[in-house]
């Protein structure tokens, strides 16, 4: 890989609070898959995570609860960040997808799960204005700065002596 | 206090903080419930869960949190990510004691019929559990002299999947090349596992020199006042389990999660997750919180203590290096010691807090110096406030052959110290009247 990746703790939190919807491309209905455990734990967390993987939509699938959907152009708007969870390589033709219907469907994100990264793709999305991470996971970056990552003995590399109030209702809403 | 304020997450330079900051801070905001700013003894067995989706979502690994506290407890969790911190790895697993981390970092790794190797200069303890009880397992390890790079290379070459060595070596005074070994190992698609305990992560990481795993005994100086019995093994998250192949414990399908695939699912967290879901689980070699809360004091005052230690004993190893009834002193701080330039390396801020020396009149003068100090006490342990004495040959490393204790540097005259932080003169005093007694 080029360079070391590095985005700012604020700058991942910024993304996972104002963003409320996912497309998910690459979500797999089978519940051992990766992308399955990141899209079910982003639901608990109170995302809606819509799913996009064209064979489980000819078959008429849902997962998780969720309608599976051919290809981002069928994503009802609004959908604030596009998550690739496909090869590095399948990441350009998604991102290009996304700078397309940007407007539509109001795509203000394209993340690359962690493994995946196309600086190609990347340079183009952020061309158009699009903010991208890439080789990261919205699940293990939300544990991570919202303390549950700890949980499992991990090192979030987050210190604070700060005490905050609690969330209203107790979700992520903010 | 905007809304904004109350949900906006602790955001800081990360891995930036500075070490002594990440010693006391690292793991360990305020409680989320109460603000109670030292971090509670969660004295609990079992967490409630919230819903039956919960529930099932925590035993399929989907979502983090407790569960029962054989696998993860909040107060041993804090622990975790502390000493993971201050390792620079990944995460860690604590467990109820440093031998207890041993097998845990074994586990996952090796299947029954296969090998490992580890150093000849370790910790008689660990040299009996590998040679004695891990071929229960039928796990099995070839010991070799890892200063001889070639025997290193060639025991690896014949499938050994692991080497274990220790950073500083328990008798003492020996240090470890751990970039060289490092080297050879991942050549052999191997891993390096370390044991850091006499070091500790304030004098050597490690994971900087290239190796994979780090195993703790948290009973010595990261707890430092001799209260606990506890271990840790902390994981790089560097090694590609997947790419692999030679780890089907965390590459292949686990058929107790469904055929779940930990490297697959996990990525670099795969070894710590497995560490709690499978090993603890099944092994149950668990660390207790009150464990976990007096390590945590003790991580607060690592590096002062540290220091402390080292100039003590550095002071002691040049006093006892003059004395006429004292044949060598083995202290990798001495101007004299064969690995003073290997301490230079790997151990900047000191060369640790326990060594050996050997008394002129073997076996019966080891015994007599320790059984007349006063000050010093005589018992098996290392890593305490208090300064220790110990004739090896005749407790830690009784159990093994003549060649072994060798090895280990444990000979019949060798007297083990583990130097605390009294008074340096009030330490001399001592060793000088038993050693004139002797
Ligand atoms: C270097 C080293 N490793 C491991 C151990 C084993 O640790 P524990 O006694 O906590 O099981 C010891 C204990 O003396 C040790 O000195």
């Amino acid at each position: 890989m080029a360079t070391d990746l590095h985005y700012s703790d604020a700058l991942i939190t910024g993304i996972l609070r104002r963003v409320r919807t996912i497309a998910m491309v690459g979500a797999s209905p089978n519940w051992k898959r990766p992308s399955n455990f990141a899209m079910k734990y982003l639901q608990e967390k109170g995302f809606r995570v819509i799913p996009v993987n064209p064979r489980a939509a000819a078959a008429g699938a849902s997962i998780l609860g969720e309608k599976a959907r051919a290809s981002l152009e069928e994503v009802p708007a609004p959908v604030e960040m596009v998550d690739v969870f496909r090869a590095s390589e399948a990441a350009l033709g998604i991102t290009r997808e996304a700078i397309r219907l940007r407007a539509e469907k109001g795509f203000d994100v394209v993340w690359m799960q962690l493994g995946v990264r196309n600086d190609e793709a990347a340079a183009e999305a952020e061309a158009a204005g699009l903010t991208v991470i890439m080789n990261r996971c919205p699940k293990i970056e939300y544990g991570r700065l919202w303390g549950e990552l700890g949980w499992g003995g991990f090192d979030s590399g987050v210190i604070s002596s700060r005490w905050p109030r609690p969330a209203k209702g107790g979700g992520r809403s903010g | 206090m905007s809304e904004d304020e109350t949900q906006t997450p602790a955001s800081g330079p990360g891995p930036d903080w500075g070490f002594e900051t990440r010693m006391i801070h690292a793991g360990a905001g305020p409680d989320p419930t109460s603000g109670a700013r030292q971090t509670p003894i969660h004295q609990t067995s079992a967490y409630a869960f919230h819903d039956a989706d919960h529930a099932a979502s925590l035993f399929n690994l989907q979502t983090f949190g407790f569960i029962y506290s054989r696998l993860g407890n909040p107060t041993v969790a804090t622990l975790e990510e502390r000493i993971a911190s201050l390792e620079g790895g990944r995460g860690a697993t604590c467990a109820a004691s440093g031998h207890a981390a041993q097998v845990l970092a074994f586990f996952p790794l090796i299947e029954a019929g296969e090998r490992f190797a580890a150093s000849t200069r370790l910790y008689g303890g660990s040299v009996t559990q590998f040679s004695r009880t891990f071929p229960k397992f039928d796990w099995r390890c070839d010991f070799v002299d890892t200063e001889d790079l070639s025997a290193v290379e060639a025991v690896l070459a014949q499938g050994a999947k692991a080497l274990f060595v220790e950073s500083l070596a328990n008798p003492g005074g020996v240090v470890t090349d751990l970039e060289a070994l490092s080297g050879l190992t991942r050549a052999a698609g191997a891993l390096l596992i370390v044991d850091n305990t006499l070091a500790t992560p304030w004098l050597c990481r490690p994971f900087e020199w290239g190796a994979d795993l780090i195993v703790h005994s948290a009973t010595k100086f990261l707890s430092g006042n001799g209260t606990v019995i506890g271990g840790a093994v902390v994981d790089s998250g560097r090694f590609d389990w997947s790419a692999s192949g030679r780890f089907p414990g965390l590459s292949e399908p686990e058929p107790a999660y469904h055929g779940l695939k930990f490297s697959e699912t996990f990525g670099d967290l795969a070894f710590t997750v497995h560490s709690h879901a499978v090993g603890l689980r099944d092994l149950g070699a668990s660390m207790a919180p009150m464990n976990a809360f007096l390590t945590l004091l003790g991580t607060e005052t690592l590096a002062l203590r540290m220091e402390r230690h080292c100039r003590n004993s550095l002071a002691v190893a040049e006093w006892l290096t003059g004395h006429p009834k004292v044949e060598w002193v083995s202290h990798a701080g001495l101007p004299t010691s064969p690995y003073r330039e290997l301490a230079e390396k790997y151990l900047p801020n000191g060369a640790g807090a326990v060594f050996t020396f050997g008394v002129r009149g073997g076996y019966e003068a080891g015994v007599r110096v320790v059984e007349k100090c006063e000050l010093f006490s005589h018992l098996a342990n290392i890593g305490d406030a208090r300064s220790l004495i110990i004739h090896p040959a005749s407790t830690t490393h009784r159990q093994l052959t003549d060649e072994q204790r060798a090895a280990a540097g444990a000979g019949p005259e060798v007297v083990r110290l583990s130097i605390g932080l009294e008074t340096v003169d009030d330490l001399v005093r001592d060793l000088d009247q038993a050693l004139a007694a002797a």
